[in-house]
Parts: structure tokens; C-alpha cells; sequence
């Protein structure tokens, strides 16, 4: 049980330090000018030469494998619900590391968009 | 039309592109798995897997689908907030249930659809709000 706890707070913070790691990368590099290939290009060039976007790869890969354990340790109704509950922490991720203002309505969206996905898959793999 | 409705606009069609690519990538890697088979959990088994995958065009075209998402996501994430892409991108398994009731003909119970009207309705909700609440800058060549 203890195990389990530890890898589901490992693949939480994977998980949500990852996409965190990920989105502050990009601030830093900016938005597109345009959607012309060239200056995608560009704007892709610059994002790999990010090091927040190279922290970011390997804790979104660790994060992936520590789901694929946890999938074989625990059943799906406890892996789920904790998987789905990445939607809130990331939105406090989102308030306190990236300084975003969440709304009431959008907190209330993204716990909606938690429960929902949780019922979607949970009924989705029984 | 005002720049908070086209910058909702671009964000909400970047996330549904997004959504689109994690959907069809999936389904390859699906597809491509199906034709594999079963991978035995050996050392000879996962070898064996391995050089299937990489021989398996489905599995190609799955994961040039998840490159798009990727770069779709970094891409939303570079001007929007990051509290709105994440639950607009839940979208996708509303989408992946209308799918399979649509295309596959799947009986989805009651507990499944109570979870995709929740879904689009926080996805509605999270869409109403201001996509960036923080600086944004452009890209510099």
C-alpha cells in the first residue's frame, strides 16, 4: 500500500512537473509570429534549444512508465481516479509555479473535466 | 472581431487539432499493435516487439500523429495558459465515446455519458475564461 502511495505521488509530480517544466519552456520561447512552415520551423528550432523543454521530456517519459507500473500494481479504480486528479493538482501547479489567474469558473471546469474522465474511463476499461 | 475572440479562436482550434492527432495516434498504435500480436514478456519477446514496431508503417504513421500532438500542445501552452489547455484538451474522450457509439456501433452506459456531459460541460466552462492570464511574447527569428 505504501509502495503504491509513493508511486502514485511520484508519477503526480512526474506528471504534473513535467507539463509545468513544459509550458514554462514555452513562455520563455514566445508564441509564433505565424503558422508559415518556415517560421515553425523556427519557432520549433528555438523550443528544442529550451532547457526547461529538455527537463520537461524525460519526467513526461517518467511519468508514462511510473502510470504503466502503477497499472500493473493497483487496480484501475485506484490508478484512474488518481490519474484524473492530475487536472487539480495541475491547476494549483499552474496558480503557484506559473503565477496563472484561475478563475472560480475555471476551477470548477477542470473539477468537472476530473470526475467526468474518471467516469469515462473508468466504464471505458471495465 | 476583438483580439480576445480571436485569440480564443486560434487557441481552441490548436486544441482541437491537438486532439485530433492524440485520437488518430492512438488508434494507429492501436491498429499497428493488433497486427503485432500479443507481446510475450521475455527478453526474446520484447526484442521481437521491438523490431516489429519499427518495421510496422501503421506504427509509423501513429507516432508522426503523437509528434503532432506534441507540437500542437507546445504550441498552445507557448501563448495560452496552461490551467486552460490542459482540461480543454479532455475534450478528446468525449470525442473517443461519440466515436465508438458512432463509427463502432459500442453500447455506452449511463456512468459513461454522465461523464462526457461532465466533460463538456467543464470543457465550456474552462473555454469561457481568458485563454492567457499571463505575458505572452512572440518568437523572435
Amino acid at each position: 500500500m505504501i509502495k503504491v502511495g509513493l508511486m502514485l505521488v511520484f508519477f503526480i509530480c512526474c506528471s504534473t512537473g513535467g507539463e509545468i517544466a513544459m509550458t514554462y519552456g514555452m513562455k520563455q520561447v514566445g508564441e509564433p509570429g505565424s503558422f508559415q512552415p518556415m517560421v515553425l520551423l523556427q519557432f520549433i528550432g528555438q523550443a528544442v534549444r529550451n532547457g526547461w523543454v529538455w527537463l520537461a521530456l524525460p519526467l513526461l517519459a517518467a511519468s508514462f512508465y511510473s502510470l504503466l507500473i502503477l497499472l500493473s500494481w493497483a487496480p484501475l479504480s485506484v490508478v484512474i481516479p488518481a490519474s484524473a486528479f492530475n487536472y487539480v493538482v495541475g491547476t494549483f501547479g499552474a496558480k503557484y509555479l506559473l503565477n496563472e489567474r484561475v478563475s472560480s469558473k475555471r476551477w470548477m471546469g477542470v473539477v468537472m473535466v476530473c470526475v467526468g474522465v474518471t467516469l469515462v474511463l473508468l466504464t471505458g476499461k471495465n | 472581431m476583438s483580439h480576445e475572440h480571436r485569440l480564443r479562436i486560434k487557441t481552441l482550434t490548436v486544441v482541437l487539432v491537438m486532439v485530433l492527432c492524440a485520437n488518430l495516434g492512438d488508434l494507429m498504435l492501436k491498429r499497428g499493435m493488433l497486427q503485432i500480436g500479443a507481446v510475450q514478456i521475455s527478453a526474446v519477446g520484447i526484442w521481437h516487439a521491438l523490431l516489429s514496431t519499427i518495421h510496422n508503417g501503421t506504427i509509423w504513421l501513429g507516432i508522426l500523429f503523437l509528434i503532432g500532438f506534441t507540437l500542437c500542445y507546445m504550441t498552445a501552452v507557448s501563448w495560452a495558459d496552461y490551467s486552460y489547455v490542459m482540461p480543454a484538451g479532455a475534450f478528446g474522450y468525449a470525442v473517443q465515446t461519440v466515436l465508438a457509439v458512432i463509427i463502432l456501433h459500442e453500447a455506452v452506459n449511463a456512468q459513461r455519458w454522465i461523464g462526457v456531459v461532465l466533460i463538456v460541460t467543464g470543457v465550456l466552462l474552462v473555454g469561457q475564461t481568458h485563454p492567457t492570464t499571463t505575458e505572452t511574447k512572440t518568437a523572435t527569428p
